[in-house]
């Protein structure tokens, strides 16, 4: 990995031109992708509860605006969120394995996830070792998440590497195939609990891990990028990085999510303004 | 709302996204730039300069035949006196205004330069017109520094300059010209390409908006003869050419016996060598911005890869995968990577350096992208099992093919990289500094890029070896071919 050539190249594509239709269809297209995120101390199921009603239905005044593809929240919560986004399309999803930090036992890990899909999350945002990995501990990473992954039973798995923690692209590469290898249905860049996210070149580091892992194994993985995502112009960048080296056929929240909890009322802004050609007031829009 | 079915069935491709030609100012036509003023030409020749993305004219443009020539040499001697007599100071006055005036006026210019001369707006933008500018800053600054450039010691300008540029780089080549002659004293009579003379008639706009004293500098588009006549001027000081190995041989011959310091930057075949510890993601980047960069019109393009074997396959996979990526088409438009070939003629010339390709027994592929029906188009090409023997391995294709060949060891991959008449630069990938350095040092090559290519800056010198050419431009090094240094 060069760090130079990576950021260079990522930059070069923050630099395509979205306009008219290509930006309303890609607005769109990155509504549909949000993991609508609250990870709050202070989350409460009313609080949770306006947030599922926002994810089903972002924006009643523009009924062309999609549903998000989920909901996520802590363990302790996500029961609410299923309830609130039964038969909605809307996929409830919890954190655990002793989200964010990941210091817990392998034991404690599995009961949060256990208890987060007995809950009823259908998706399962893990997180990595950071300490195993950083010590050069692989098989411990990957273990962790074969584990985790067979306590899913049918819920996807999405694996946060921490990309911040890492250190270099080189370790985000490495741990990236680490997850894949273990079985991760999603590799997730961040929990937005670190001094950094899913920057341009984290994002096409792990575009490129999971390219040269589905020509190799023909096994598709997803990618979730986490935090910083929180402008539209940051999400379209987020899109054309997936475009211009997945492929279209990664552009479905499928195969691509950003996970985000300022981002989607300035989507909506955004798109609204391409329509009526001016910005509306932040509080047109609800906040959850 | 919508329903899962039409959220997962979206397609996205970007909406066009030209930029517009409405607040470029041209005229239909362009006299010749002599002695401050647009003239014409004294036989009246005045030709179309066509935009090869259309085939549309994009202006109309005087031609200099032998006397305007002799005229605009005339007026530059008559100059040089007094622009040598002012202070180092005050001509960089003139050089920095020049330099913000083509900021001022930088988005006209990069769009005039992309109708001109087919490159995507993308590279006129950020990379052309930006270095233009920088390059007349570069020098600005080194006017009034010239002696304590050459160690201190006495100099004094050469006296006055017949310059003539390629059509691959039009503006920004005309400003690594004009800078640095203009910084040490020197007047010049700059002969834009024949297909691509617009830009340097915007820029002597510019001069005269700069108020630059009359006969500093004179424009003279022209044709070869054009060329021809100047650099066998009698009254001309220095000669810098930039342009086809061809011509540079001929205007060697054309000076032989005359005490003329000459500048010559020729043609190349430049190996971009990518070792097997190198970063392989970050190299295809480099591959590609290497040889379609400007559809490949570089003199210094990576024409020549050489890739280590055990390696090989993975490179030219993910080569060919990425290529399948560049968007092809309207150089006006801010999203496409590879635009139009400069003109009928060059086109004609890779056509039938891939014939041969093929002929000779390599493999070729090519893109399949949907490519205008007006203009003048060749998409991305590659060939691999390229012999050394084969002629697209050994010559000039000035166009957006690049040719494969392997090695086993490093020795081998300095070998065949020198194998070659040319030097004018090369690339080398590896993750090892140690290596890097060994290799570098071991080519002949007038600039190494090491994990990186195509960057350039004003501060750094450019030029090459054997038949790519002798002399530097850029930095402290472009100073010297325009000096008289005491000893």
């Amino acid at each position: 990995m060069d760090r130079v050539g990576i950021e260079e190249r990522a930059a070069t594509l923050g630099r395509r031109s979205i306009k008219t239709t290509a930006k309303q269809q890609g607005i769109r297209m990155a509504v549909s992708m949000v993991d609508l995120t609250t990870l709050e101390g202070s989350d409460t199921p009313g609080k949770v509860r306006h947030l599922c009603a926002k994810a089903v239905c972002p924006a009643p005044a523009m009924p062309e605006i999609p549903s998000v593809a989920a909901v996520c929240v802590y363990p302790s919560l996500v029961g609410v969120a299923r309830e609130a986004l039964d038969g909605t399309g809307v996929k409830a999803a919890s954190v655990a394995t002793a989200f964010p930090s990941g210091q817990a036992s392998l034991d404690v890990k599995l009961r949060d996830t256990e208890e987060a899909v007995a809950a009823g999350a259908e998706e399962i945002d893990m997180v990595i070792s950071r300490e195993a990995f950083l010590a050069g501990d692989d098989a411990r990473v990957m273990e962790e998440i074969v584990r985790v992954k067979d306590v899913c039973g049918d819920a996807h798995l999405k694996v946060i590497i921490e990309t911040a923690e890492l250190g270099s692209y080189d370790h985000v590469r490495h741990a990236s195939m680490l997850a894949m290898e273990a079985g991760a249905d999603f590799i997730k860049t961040s929990t937005g609990k670190a001094s950094s996210g899913a920057t341009p070149g984290v994002v096409l580091v792990m575009l490129e891990a999971i390219r040269d892992y589905v020509d190799r194994t023909g096994r598709i993985v997803g990618m979730k990028a986490a935090g910083g995502v929180s402008t539209s112009k940051a999400a379209l960048h987020r899109l054309v990085l997936v475009k211009e080296t997945l492929g279209d056929e990664w552009l479905t929240n499928e195969r691509f999510r950003i996970g985000a909890s300022s981002l989607l009322n300035d989507l909506l802004m955004q798109y609204q303004k391409t329509e009526t050609g001016h910005y509306a007031r932040p509080e047109d829009f609800s906040k959850e | 709302m919508a329903t899962q079915e039409q959220r997962t069935s979206i397609t996205w491709d970007y909406a066009p996204a030209p930029e517009s030609p409405d607040h470029v100012r041209l005229r239909d036509s362009y006299g010749l730039f002599i002695d401050g003023e647009f003239v014409d030409p004294v036989d009246g020749t005045r030709v179309p300069s066509i935009n090869p993305a259309t085939e549309e004219t994009v202006a109309e443009v005087a031609f200099a035949g032998s006397e305007d020539v002799a005229r605009a040499v005339r007026s530059a001697r008559a100059a040089q006196p007094g622009w040598a007599a002012l202070s180092g100071l005050e001509r960089g006055k003139y050089l920095f205004r020049v330099a913000r005036l083509i900021q001022e006026r930088a988005r006209e210019l990069a769009v005039v330069e992309s109708m001109d001369g087919g490159k995507p707006i993308r590279e006129s933008r950020d990379v052309d017109v930006p270095l233009a500018a920088a390059h007349f800053f570069h020098y600005a600054g080194w006017a009034d520094k010239l002696s304590y450039g050459m160690g201190g010691r006495p100099v004094e300008p050469l006296g006055v300059a017949g310059q003539i540029v390629p059509w691959n780089f039009p503006l920004l080549m005309a400003a690594w010209k004009l800078a640095p002659a203009l910084a040490c004293g020197n007047t010049a009579v700059l002969k834009p390409a024949e297909t691509t003379p617009v830009t340097a008639l915007l820029l002597a706009e510019i001069l005269q908006e700069a108020e630059l004293p009359p006969g500093v500098v004179s424009i003279i588009p022209g044709d070869g003869s054009a060329g021809a006549t100047l650099v066998r001027e009698p009254d001309i000081d220095k000669v810098a050419f930039t342009g086809s190995t061809a011509v540079g041989k001929n205007i060697q011959a054309a000076l032989a016996g005359r005490r003329i310091p000459v500048t010559l930057e020729l043609g190349g075949k430049s190996a971009n060598i990518v070792f097997e510890d190198a970063a392989l993601d970050q190299a295809v980047e480099g591959i590609v911005n290497g040889i379609f960069f400007n559809q490949g019109h570089v003199c210094c393009a990576g024409s020549r890869l050489l890739i280590q074997e055990s390696v090989a396959d993975t490179v030219v996979s993910k080569l060919w995968s990425r290529m399948g990526r560049l968007r092809v088409g309207d150089p006006l438009d801010k999203n496409t990577d590879v635009g139009a070939i400069n003109s009928r003629e060059q086109l004609e010339r890779i056509e039938s350096l891939v014939a041969s390709g093929e002929e000779e027994g390599a493999v070729r592929r090519t893109v399949a992208c949907e490519l205008p029906d007006r203009g003048f188009w060749f998409a991305p090409t590659i060939f691999t099992d390229v012999a050394p023997a084969h002629r697209i391995a050994a010559e000039e294709i000035f166009g957006p093919v690049v040719s494969v060949l392997t090695f086993r060891t490093q020795a081998e991959a300095i070998e065949k990289a020198n194998s070659t008449p040319y030097g004018l630069a090369a690339g080398i990938w590896t993750d090892k500094g140690s290596k890097a350095f060994e290799v570098a040092n071991a080519l002949q090559a007038g600039v190494v890029w090491q994990n990186t290519y195509n960057k350039f800056d004003p501060s750094a010198a450019f030029g090459g070896y054997k038949e790519s050419g002798f002399g530097r431009e850029g930095g402290m090094s472009g100073l010297r071919p325009y000096l008289k240094v005491a000893s």
